[in-house]
Parts: C-alpha cells; structure tokens; sequence
C-alpha cells in the first residue's frame, strides 16, 4: 500500500476509537510523537523519585515511612511500564537512558524543585500526584494501545498516592499554628509549578501537532490545567489553605475558576536547564546508572556462565 | 555515557487467579530465566496481582502481521454455522 493509502487507514482506524498496535503501520511523526512523550514521562517517574526518595529516612513515623517507601517503589514500578512501552515503538532502553543523561530527552519539570521539609510531602503527593493523575487518566483512552494500557494501571495504583499526600497536608493544616504554617508555605512553593506541569497554553505548544487528531492527547493543557484547579481549590479551602493567586475567582458563568496568569518565564527557565535542581538531578541518576554498571556485569557474567555450564553439559 | 547493554528483554504473562487465562502486561530486561521472573515478580505482582509468571524472551515471540490479518483470519468469515446463533430453534422451545 502507498504511504497516503496507509494514512487514510490509521486515520480512519483512530478515528474509529480502535487502539494502534505495535506492529500496525504507523506514520513516523506518530511515533516520535509517541517516544518523545512516553520517554519524557517514564523519565518523569524516575527522576521524580528524587525528591521524595530524600524523605524516607527521616519519615516522622513508621507508618508514614512505608507509605512513602510504597509510593517512591511504584513510581519506578510505573518508569519501568513506561519504558516497557516506549520499547514496543522499536527504540532500545540504552538510547532511553542516553537521551536522558545526554539532555535530549526532558523528564518534568516540577521534579527540579527542592523538597525542604515534611510538609512538601504532603504537597507533593497532594498537588504533583494530583496534577499528574489528571493527565494521566486522560491518557488511559489515547490512541496508543501499550500507552493506553500502562496508563491504566498506572492510575488504578496512584490513587493511593494523591490521598497519602492529602492526608500528610492536612494533618499539618489542622495541627499547630506552626504546622499549618509550614503546609502553607508548601502549598506556596508547589502552586505554580504545580500549573506549570501541564505545559504551555494550546496556543503556545509546540509539540500539539498531529497529536490531538491522532488522539494521542484526548483533552488540551489548558482543558486538564484547568480541571486540576476546578477539583483542588475545594480540597484546600476545606483543610483552611489558600492558593497564593490573588486572581482567583469563582466564575458564575463559565462554572469554572478564572485564574491569575502562569509565569511562563520560570517554566522555560526550568525546562532549559536553569531550574533549582536540575542539575543535582541529573547528576544524581547519571552516578546510580553508573554504579550500578558492576551489577549489570556481574549479571551478565554469571547469566554466560551458566549458558557454558549447560553446553558443556 | 555509553550505552552498556540493558540485558535481553523478556515478555511477561500474568495469571492473576488459578483457572484464568495467561494475561500479557509487558516486559523486562534480565540477564536469565531467573531474574527476568524475579523482576517480574518485582515489577508486575507489587499487589498480589497474580498466582503465576511466565516470562518469554521477546524476539522468540513469532507475531502475525495486521497489514495482513483479512487474509489471515478469512477461512473463518464465512462458516456462520460455527455460531450457535445460526440455527433455528422451533417456537416454544426453552432452555436451548
């Protein structure tokens, strides 16, 4: 079949609700589409588990340490589906990873902030794990079967995270005045960012391309941003928190709320590199990847071992 | 940094309850037989999702091409009578 034939077919197929499948044919942007954004969010489960991976020794309590342990465990649980799926498109884990460390591929951009305290746990579990889930059950119907699939176990798992962090922010918002304060500062500092997770305005966004019409992303940034605001302003008010945006209303007419406007210098700053922590990030995974290189030889040795043993036998 | 071979990639098949089919759930990458059910294990079963494993090494997997599934899967589109639903029971009758 002619190039243009096989489009008008994938086309028809997307459009049909059907799921593409590894070996079906596929455009080349498709799947660029496809290993920039699963990369850029495999690489963001990983990375995230930095700055909350800090936190566990010095969890306040045992209870609250092995809920943080499970949590840090299945974000690189959900890296690992990831990049199981990014792999069917045909690109090697070891490119994953050298793109990564060679800062060819992004990861997000909220993982470059610091964590200072107990409080941003719950800030970060409650906002970041909030915002991500918002996305990422958007994603459960993108058009990518393997995608698809990963995402839905990925939600169907982290729907313990968003509640561990909410509950770790308001114990401290109802706590003393002096915790309350620290879960305000927290919600302070991860605001913003928080909004900036969904990337720029649809007008301003320069990897949209094909990808609503292939249905690779089934809502647009500003339609998941502005849901995520819509559902958490009820949670903070509730716990007696504000969200450091003077802007703010609720809009009678829209049913939604209007908000202030996004500082957009920050998140390239971020995003090129120029973030609080991106560079204690990168470095971190980069020396894991590399100290682990002895355990990966050892594996391999010992696997060729016992291919000679069984040979010879 | 070089790329320093992630070890060959093996399928994963879950059988979350005694009885239910083998369900496919993704991969991993192990030197052997052994870690690739141990990483399995480790990455797909973090819940008691399943009673079984099997791994596979992926490039054993012998796939059949959609470009070509029409011509494949034809010898079946015509035998209707496979169907319990193409035959016509008489009036009344129940329980069939």
């Amino acid at each position: 079949m002619e190039d243009e034939k096989r489009l008008e077919a994938f086309q028809a197929k997307i459009d049909r609700e059907e799921k593409i499948e590894p070996k079906d044919w596929m455009p080349a942007d498709y799947r660029k589409h496809l290993v920039r954004q699963m990369s850029q969010h495999a690489h963001s489960e990983v990375v995230g588990m930095q700055p909350e991976g800090q936190w566990i020794t010095r969890a306040p309590s045992l209870r609250a340490k092995v809920v943080l342990l499970a949590k840090v465990q299945d974000e690189a649980g959900h890296g690992l589906y990831l990049y199981s799926a990014t792999e069917t498109l045909g690109i090697s884990r070891d490119e994953l990873l050298e793109q990564l460390h060679t800062e060819k591929a992004k990861y997000s951009s909220i993982f470059n902030y610091a964590t200072l305290n107990w409080a941003d746990m719950g800030a970060v579990g409650w906002l970041v794990d909030g915002a991500a889930i918002v996305n990422q059950v958007s994603l459960q119907r993108t058009s990518y079967g393997p995608y698809s699939r990963g995402m839905v176990r990925i939600c169907k798992e982290e729907s313990f995270h968003q509640r561990q962090g909410y509950e770790i922010i308001s114990e401290m918002a109802l706590g003393s005045p002096e915790q309350k304060e620290m879960a305000q500062d927290a919600l302070n500092r991860m605001w913003w960012p928080s909004l900036m997770m969904f990337g720029p305005h649809d007008a301003d966004s320069p990897n949209t391309g094909n990808a609503t019409k292939w249905k690779i992303k089934r809502e647009t940034n500003d339609e998941l941003r502005q849901k995520f605001i819509d559902k958490t302003i009820q949670q903070a008010t509730v716990i007696g928190l504000t969200v450091p945006d003077p802007d703010l209303k609720w809009n009678e007419e829209t049913g939604h709320y209007d908000f202030g406007e996004i500082d957009w210098t920050e998140l390239k700053e971020v995003i090129h590199g120029r973030g609080p922590c991106n560079k204690q990030r990168l470095n971190h995974h980069r020396k894991a990847h590399e100290k682990g290189a002895w355990v990966r030889e050892a594996a391999n040795t010992y696997a060729q071992k016992q291919r000679d043993i069984k040979k010879v036998a | 940094m070089s790329a320093d071979n992630q070890f060959p990639q093996w399928e994963v098949f879950i059988q979350s309850k005694t009885g239910l089919p083998f369900k496919h759930v993704g991969n991993v990458h192990a030197p052997d037989s052994e870690m690739a059910l141990q990483n399995a294990r480790d990455l797909y079963t973090r819940r008691q999702e399943g009673t079984s494993i099997w791994v596979l090494p992926t490039n054993e997997i012998v796939a059949s091409n959609p470009d070509d599934s029409d011509a494949f899967f034809d010898p079946a589109e015509d035998k209707i009578y496979r169907a319990a639903t193409y035959y016509t029971m008489p009036e009344g009758a129940k329980h069939i």
